[in-house]
Formats: structure tokens, sequence, C-alpha cells
């Protein structure tokens, strides 16, 4: 009782600093200068229409890479965390080795495919509309996760995923290099013509980036739903 | 488009209020499960405060196309934030992934997902 009259206490504590924060917030009615700077040149400097996919992979693009260096460790070190359960698994077989309901097999047989064919234009068109690599990789990984809802027994090809998923890091990296020989630095993608704003391709070398992130985050987000499913 | 509050008001309080929810998740909860939901609920709320604090008056989405041409950079939202989140996104993803694979770890040794079981590794 005392423990949760003290949790009350200091969550109502946390509430009261958090609406100070709220109420003495004034919506801004301007862009701050970096946004100001980042909105007004990102199309002119890389031909991109997606400001934040600009950011993401231009200006931050050094951070990106370390983003999926985390998502590559957590899918290693998930790997290792589950990976004893190999000896307990004979009586969980039997348990969890159901195949779903007839609707939500069916479903998954008419919705997988657009689900990847969606994500895939998701990570396309990043630099053009709403959209980039972790987006899509995000949805083509759900794709993967609905194929091991409906029949528990998939496996998925973990090895190969892991080679696609290196290969995408690989060539980002030798993406980074190569912007820093022929353009301004690690990872910048003006080495490959910017082309007119808007069109399929254009924006330099972003929506190679964007398809590589998409393959390797998809990879990576399919190698850990399967090992929680096993 | 008129409303009586500011949207980013709108959003600060939900996002606040989605981060109290889950501080309360954590500490009240027993489950291991329930205490990681309350972890995703946790960073889910800053990640809507985190957002709303990009909010310029009357912007739109930070793409040029129709909405917003290349010559009107003003009307556009902060877009820091909202790449700043992406990020936060993916971490928040890691996190809860290892600390379901611990959940799971923890699960496979005791046979319970009660944290009370667990208060030998408490200090």
């Amino acid at each position: 009782m005392i423990y949760r009259a003290s949790v009350l206490f200091a969550v109502a504590l946390l509430g009261l600093i958090f609406l100070r924060l709220a109420g003495g917030y004034a919506e801004r009615s301007a862009l701050r200068p970096l946004a100001e700077h980042y909105v007004s040149q990102a199309p002119l400097e890389l031909g991109v229409s997606n400001i934040v996919t600009g950011i993401l992979i231009a200006y931050r693009g050094f951070d990106t890479l370390g983003e999926v260096a985390v998502l590559f460790m957590v899918a290693a070190s998930v790997g290792l965390l589950l990976r004893k359960e190999e000896a307990g698994r004979k009586y969980t077989e039997e348990g969890r080795r159901k195949p779903a309901g007839e609707i939500v097999t069916t479903g998954t047989q008419v919705l997988l495919p657009v689900i990847l064919t969606f994500g895939a234009y998701v990570i396309v068109n990043g630099h053009l509309s709403a959209g980039g690599g972790f987006q899509g990789g995000a949805i083509v990984a759900s794709g993967v996760m609905l194929l091991l809802l409906a029949d528990p027994g998939t496996r998925v090809n973990a090895a190969a995923l892991s080679v696609i998923e290196s290969l995408a890091g690989v060539s980002y990296v030798a993406i980074g290099i190569l912007g820093l020989v022929l353009a301004g630095g690690f990872l910048d993608p003006r080495f490959l013509p910017p082309g007119e704003a808007g069109a399929f391709i254009s924006a330099g070398a972003i929506p190679v980036v964007s398809a590589l992130l998409g393959i390797k985050v998809g990879a990576e987000l399919s190698v850990i739903i399967d090992r929680f499913g096993r | 488009m008129t409303t009586i509050l500011p949207v980013s008001s709108i959003l600060l309080v939900t996002g606040f209020g989605l981060a109290l929810i889950g501080l309360c998740c954590i500490l009240l909860h027993r489950h291991l499960l329930r205490i990681i939901i309350g972890f995703s609920l946790f960073g889910t709320g800053l990640h809507i405060v985190i957002v709303a604090t990009g909010y310029v008056t009357g912007g739109t989405a930070p793409i040029i196309d129709r909405a917003l041409g290349p010559a009107e950079p003003g009307r556009a939202i902060d877009p820091v934030p909202s790449a700043l989140v992406v990020t936060a996104i993916v971490i928040g993803f890691a996190v809860t992934a290892v600390m379901l694979a611990y959940a799971v770890r923890l699960h496979s040794a005791r046979k319970t997902f009660d944290i009370g079981a667990f208060t030998e590794s408490k200090w």
C-alpha cells in the first residue's frame, strides 16, 4: 500500500512537471534557423522532395549508419539470448505448432503480396513522398510476421537473410566511401547527378541508400521476429 | 483549419499523458510483459511530444509537392524533430526486442512472468 501510494505520488509529481512544460509551451509560428536552412536548401542541394529523408540519409547519414548498426547488434543479441531455447524445443513443439485458422491463412495468401509490394513502394519512394528505408523495411517485416502468425511452422531462411543484410550494410558503407572520394564527404549522396526534383530517378544516391536501408532493416526485423517465433 | 486549442498543445497533453500512463504501468504492475508494454507506452508518449515541438502554426508536412511549393519554406513544419523521432522509434523497437528476449529467458528459467520471483538479483 505504501509502495502504491509513493508510486502515485512520484507519478503525480512528474505529471506536475509535464503540466508546467505543456502549459508553458508556446506554439512556434516560424521555423528555427536550422530547419529553415534544411527546408529551403535540401531541395536545391540534394534534389530531394521529402526533407525528412534528406536529413536522415544525407545531413545525418552517419547517425543513420549508427542506427543500422544498433539494429544489427540487437538482431545478434536477440539470437544469442534465445539460442538456448533449442534444447527445450521438444515440448514446445506440440504446443506451438498449431497453424492458424482458415481466415488468417487465406487472408495471408491474399494480403502478403500486397503488403510486400506496398513495402517496396514505400522504400523506393522515400525521396519523393512520405516513406523511406526504415518505414518500408518495417512494413516488409510486418508481412513476414503475418506469415509466421498464419503458419508458425514456416521457417524463414535466417542464414540467407543475414547474408543479404550484410551485403546491404557493406554496400551502404561503400556508397559512403564513394561519397567521400567523389563528393563532399562520407555518405554525401551528391556523387550521382541530382536530376529533376520530383522525378523517380533523382536526388543523387539517396534512393539507392534508401533501398539498401529498406533491405537491411526488413531483413533484420524479419530475423528478429523469426527468432521470437521459434 | 481553426481549432479552439492549438494543435501542438493537444499533442503535448496526449504525449505527456501517455508517458504518465506508461510510468504507472512500469511501476505498478508485477507482470514482466506489462512492464515492457509500459516502457513502450512511455517511449511512444515522448515521441509524440518531440514531434509536437516541431509543429509550426498552419504548417504542412515538409515534402515539396503540390501542397508546398519550393519557394515557400516557411509553411513547412520543422523536419528535424521528425527525423529524430524516426531514429528514436527504431531504437525503441530495438530496446523492446531485447527486453522481450530477456523476458523469454527469465520465463524459461522460472516458468513465471511475475517480477516478484526474481528478487534475489535485486541489488
